[in-house]
């Protein structure tokens, strides 16, 4: 699995959030950040998708959702959790229907803190899943060797 | 064309087609990148994606799908060794369209809201590129008489483009829809872009995902093949002629790509097919009126 | 030889008799059975005759030619009183006028007009030899599906509908009568009573149940048949009193040897008149879609071995006369423009029944473009086309009959995920749409040769018309087969349930699927050893059709659509996977068929094709089509008909 940090393809959740960190994501894609130069691509599908960039919390209703699409991604998958609200549940983390940061549902492999997170931060994160991703293939393959 | 030279050829489809393709399909980002001005990625970044997309685990909502992709990259492969081996035009044609009829069937097998949609408009697409496709073919025969590809070549002294002005208008203008460019890429489409999530694509996980790719690779290089069929004579000089052609209207893609909205389906459905009777139908029936 | 043909025509007349009068329904069954398998061995027995006597072009008079013909003159009048006392009995006096002018005109002549001499009455040859075997064979696995769905459909789930079955079934060994006797006459007036026997029990079958649709339809059928034979008057007319013949091949050899003299092309322009409107083409589709009300066996018989095949068989027999003429123009027209006309319209239906009644207008459509045009490509494309057609759309009928009883609706909609419910009807239902369309099969090499016939057919504008035609025609053809194909494959929500299919309806279906691929498996040999004489009889001597280099590439193809999926199938059969749900946004309920709504509760989730109404559809263009085709075929007929009466 030589190559296969050179490729990841991310999906994009925004939770309950104040869609700050929401817009920050999408703008790494524009032409001033230029995450394509990484090979990212942001694809709308968790089935082709290798990293999960969650921003906002979970709430009751997302709960399922979020776990939904965590699940549909093939494996090896990374989980980045970008803003304070991702991370902890932020200022909401209080509410009645909060449950919390995205690691209440999901496993969360990164954290990206910042309310909003900046698109350098997120970019920096990406970046460090990317390192984190390649691990996880290499111990999945070998894995595989192993069976 | 002897028997040797068209496995020859037929094997150079087979090994070559995907690796320039990709190529292609690296510069195709490259430039689309700089065009928006960005940086973009790697040349080699469509080879990257597929070797994770292989290695990725493989996830399925229908085991079905599986076999049936495999079954659509044998008949583009096939429809290609159809082309390349230089037979009969009219033939790579409609093994072109079984192929896609499994494409779809794949996409279908799962019942999922997304690939559904996808499904058909890419169903709608394939019925505004169809006639044109097969309108080529005639064009070809009319212009020498043969269907075969390789008399093509070898029977005709000047490039056939100067008899078929109006079918290369009208394929090149599919073409868009074919490559699954802007404003055209409504089922699903190429890279970076997003439509109903990924179309008929959408729910074909790591490897599967990874072969409807190198079909698509194999697919456009039989089209980018007739493209350069319209300058082709007998004179070898002119596959350098062929060569240019087909950059220059590939690039002409990338250009029409970055500078053009999405369109509806049913915009793109009479469009196409008003091209296709206006540009091609002209152009037939000066050429019956010549032949007589 | 005489001898065969003969008991092929009168047994089944006479055989029609038994289920009429036996009630008792088992017995009965026996009837039909015993009746459809000695039918088969006669029309096999009769073909295997001829061609292993070495397939030479028979003409015959059959023994007592003369107490036949005037059973002929006497079956014409009888038909005449009946059509016209059922006209009054429904206060549709006006078709009477049709039936009347039709057969009092050529017995008038007949009696009292020119003496004809004794000229043969009946001829086999290979055009015949293929008809008798689809007639045969396949119209006897509709009678022998007829007996077991009948019963369903009176039992189980039309209680209401009174119960004819006698009738039904009898009147399906008329029509096999009269086709056999159809497709051996030579002579005009023997086939005009064949001819109008076929109309009248077709007219029949489509009233079977008596509501006033199918009573309103069996009407629309019957005047559009009945001005088809009013053609075949002009014809018959035109024929004894010009050329003092009514030797159908007689006529063709003198259009044949003057295609400019209008007077000669006057009967066949007749000919092919009511060969249109026999084989539906618009404008005289209606018929043939609202023959759909009646049960599913008379459907099936209607639209694959009989009716609709009489017409393109007078096509094909006519074509040699009609190549690059005012008539032959004029039938590739009407049958290019129903080609793509018709699959337009198919993509906009969902009713299962009616897509296939769409599909077939539309190739026969390719057939009649086909013989139109005349050249040897053509009439071997057309001959194709006739037999696959025959074979998969029989096979497609019963099918759809079969799924409606067991599921209760032929909306192709309805039809989601056959293949995981009832994996043995969706297998015959895509090996029967794979027969219809798919690469290697009847249409790819049908429309290889006929796109380059039209090609190279003279008239310029004809010639730009049919290959435009041909191309947006295929394309839509893919679509509608496509998308109902893609309908099959996947989950399917409903509960699996009991198949309500009975077993002689599986017998019959499956012998379809087999022929199926014993055709596709034989077809270089049926090329050469069928379709070639065939063509050498028509045209002289002509070399092979298609090229050996394609023949090869075909039968790649078609190896390629059986093998690449069954190899990958098997391939892939072991394959570790882990199952997912598939994609909703997160919110798939689960089971792939729900989805979590906002308010909390899981809502179904309908999935559809794409029928294109507001673009396509049936209420917009039905009627400029009509419109269209009438005009083509007005302006036609005055010029052939404008230069014989100069």
């Amino acid at each position: 699995m030589a190559k296969i940090h050179k490729s990841p393809w991310l999906i994009h959740y925004d939770g309950s959030s104040c869609n700050g960190c929401d817009i920050e994501v999408l703008a790494c894609t524009t032409p001033v950040y230029d995450v394509e130069r990484f090979g990212i691509i942001n694809t709308g599908n968790p089935m082709h998708a290798d990293i999960f960039l969650i921003t906002g919390g979970i709430n009751s209703q997302n709960e399922s959702v979020v776990k939904q699409i965590y699940e549909q991604m093939p494996q090896p998958k990374v989980v980045i959790a970008v803003g304070t609200c991702a991370c902890t549940g932020g200022i909401f983390k209080e509410c009645y229907n909060i449950k919390g940061g995205a690691d209440t549902v999901i496993p969360v492999d990164i954290y990206v803190p910042g309310c909003a997170a900046r698109p350098e931060s997120i970019i920096d994160g990406v970046v460090k899943g990317i390192g984190l991703f390649k691990e996880k293939a290499a111990a999945l393959s070998a894995e595989k060797k192993a069976l | 064309m002897t028997i040797s030279e068209r496995i020859i050829f037929a094997l150079l489809y087979i090994v070559l087609a995907p690796f320039i393709i990709g190529l292609l399909d690296g510069f195709d980002r490259k430039i689309s990148a700089r065009m928006q001005g960005r940086r973009g990625p790697s040349v080699l970044q469509p080879f990257f994606d597929l070797k994770k997309l292989f290695e990725k685990e493989f996830l399925t909502a229908n085991k079905m799908q599986l076999f049936l992709i495999r079954s659509y990259l044998c008949f583009i492969v096939l429809s290609g060794i159809i082309f390349f081996g230089g037979f009969d035009l009219l033939l790579v044609i409609f093994s072109l369209s079984t192929a896609a009829m499994f494409l779809i069937l794949a996409s279908t097998a799962t019942h999922s809201p997304f690939a559904s949609q996808g499904t058909s408009r890419e169903l709608v697409q394939i019925m505004a590129c169809e006639p044109m496709e097969l309108l080529v073919a005639v064009g070809f025969y009319l212009a020498t008489s043969t269907f075969t590809v390789s008399d093509i070549v070898s029977k005709s002294t000047v490039a056939n483009i100067r008899y078929l002005p109006g079918f290369f208008v009208g394929f090149v203008f599919i073409l868009t829809i074919k490559f699954r460019k802007s404003p055209f890429d409504i089922s699903t489409s190429h890279h970076a872009h997003q439509e109903v999530i990924k179309g008929v694509t959408s729910e074909m996980v790591g490897k599967e995902y990874a072969m409807v790719t190198i079909a698509e690779w194999y697919e456009n290089a039989i089209l980018l093949g007739i493209v350069g069929l319209f300058f082709v004579s007998n004179n070898i000089l002119t596959v350098l002629g062929g060569i240019i052609a087909i950059l220059a209207i590939w690039f002409l893609e990338i250009l029409i790509d970055n500078t053009s909205a999405r369109v509806k389906w049913q915009l793109m459905l009479k469009l196409a097919w008003g091209v296709t009777i206006v540009a091609a139908g002209m152009n037939l029936f000066l050429l019956e009126i010549i032949r007589g | 030889m005489e001898v065969l043909v003969t008991a092929l025509i009168c047994f089944p007349f006479l055989w029609a008799i038994l289920p009429a009068v036996i009630h008792n329904s088992k017995r009965r069954a026996f009837a039909v059975y015993l009746g459809c398998t000695i039918v088969t061995i006669l029309s096999v027995a009769t073909a295997l005759k001829w061609y292993l006597a070495g397939g030479q072009a028979l003409d015959f008079r059959l023994p007592y030619q003369h107490l036949f013909g005037e059973i002929f003159m006497w079956g014409d009048i009888f038909l005449m009183f009946f059509i016209t006392y059922l006209s009054y009995k429904h206060k549709r006096l006006i078709i009477s006028v049709l039936t009347i002018v039709s057969t009092v005109v050529p017995t008038v002549l007949e009696k009292f007009g020119p003496k004809l001499g004794l000229a043969p009455t009946m001829r086999f040859d290979w055009l015949t030899l293929i008809m008798v075997l689809i007639i045969g064979v396949v119209g006897s696995l509709i009678g022998i599906y007829a007996v077991g769905y009948m019963h369903g459909f009176h039992i189980h789930h039309h209680k209401e509908v009174k119960d004819r079955r006698s009738f039904f079934l009898s009147m399906i060994f008329v029509f096999f009568g009269a086709m056999f006797g159809l497709v051996t006459s030579a002579n005009l007036l023997g086939l005009y009573f064949f001819w109008e026997v076929t109309s009248v029990t077709s007219f029949l079958l489509i009233g079977y149940t008596r509501t006033d649709e199918a009573i309103n339809n069996s009407f629309k059928a019957l005047w559009m048949n009945l001005l088809g034979g009013c053609g075949l008057t002009v014809a018959i007319s035109v024929g004894i009193i010009y050329f003092h013949t009514a030797n159908l091949y007689d006529m063709i050899s003198a259009a044949e040897l003057n295609p400019n003299d209008m007077l000669c092309l006057l009967p066949i322009s007749m000919l092919a008149f009511a060969a249109l409107t026999k084989s539906a083409q618009f404008p005289f589709s209606g018929w043939l879609l609202g023959a759909m009300v009646a049960p599913t066996p008379s459907s099936a018989l209607l639209h694959s071995a009989t009716m609709v095949k009489a017409g393109v068989y007078m096509l094909i027999r006519i074509s040699t006369a009609m190549a690059d003429n005012y008539v032959g123009n004029m039938v590739a027209l009407i049958g290019g423009f129903t080609f793509f006309a018709a699959s337009c319209f198919a993509i906009t239906v969902s009713d299962g029944k009616k897509v296939l009644a769409y599909s077939t207008i539309s190739n026969l459509g390719l057939i009649v473009a086909c013989t139109g045009c005349g050249y040897e490509e053509t009439i071997w494309a057309a001959v194709f086309l006739v037999i696959f057609h025959a074979v998969s759309k029989s096979m497609l009928f019963q099918c759809v009959g079969a799924i409606e009883t067991t599921i209760g609706s032929r909306d192709v909609e309805e039809m989601q995920g056959l293949m995981s419910i009832f994996p043995k009807l969706a297998f015959i239902l895509m090996v029967g749409i794979a027969g219809m369309f798919l690469a290697p099969f009847g249409m790819l090499i049908s429309k290889w040769a006929a796109l380059k016939a039209f090609i190279d057919t003279s008239s310029v504008y004809v010639s730009t018309l049919m290959v435009l035609f041909i191309c947006f025609g295929s394309a839509t053809t893919m679509f509608y087969w496509t998308k109902w194909m893609s309908k099959i494959l996947g989950a399917s929500k409903r509960e699996k349930s009991r198949d309500l299919t009975k077993k002689n309806e599986y017998i019959s279906m499956f012998f379809h699927a087999f022929m199926m691929i014993a055709l596709i498996l034989g077809f270089p040999w049926l090329s050469e050893n069928v379709l070639k004489p065939l063509s050498d009889e028509m045209f002289g001597d002509v070399k092979q059709v298609i090229s050996y280099e394609n023949m090869v590439i075909m039968i790649v193809l078609l190896c390629g659509v059986f093998i690449i999926p069954f190899v990958n199938y098997i391939l892939t059969k072991g394959q570790k996977v882990k199952q997912v749900i598939t994609y909703m946004g997160g919110v798939n309920a689960g089971d792939n068929f729900n989805f979590i709504s906002s308010t909390g509760d899981p809502k179904e989730l309908e999935i559809s094709n794409f029928y294109m109404e507001e673009l396509l559809g049936e209420k917009k263009l039905f009627t400029p089509a009509i419109l269209i085709s009438s005009f083509i075929i007005i302006v036609y007929l005055i010029i052939v008909v404008g230069g014989a009466l100069q």
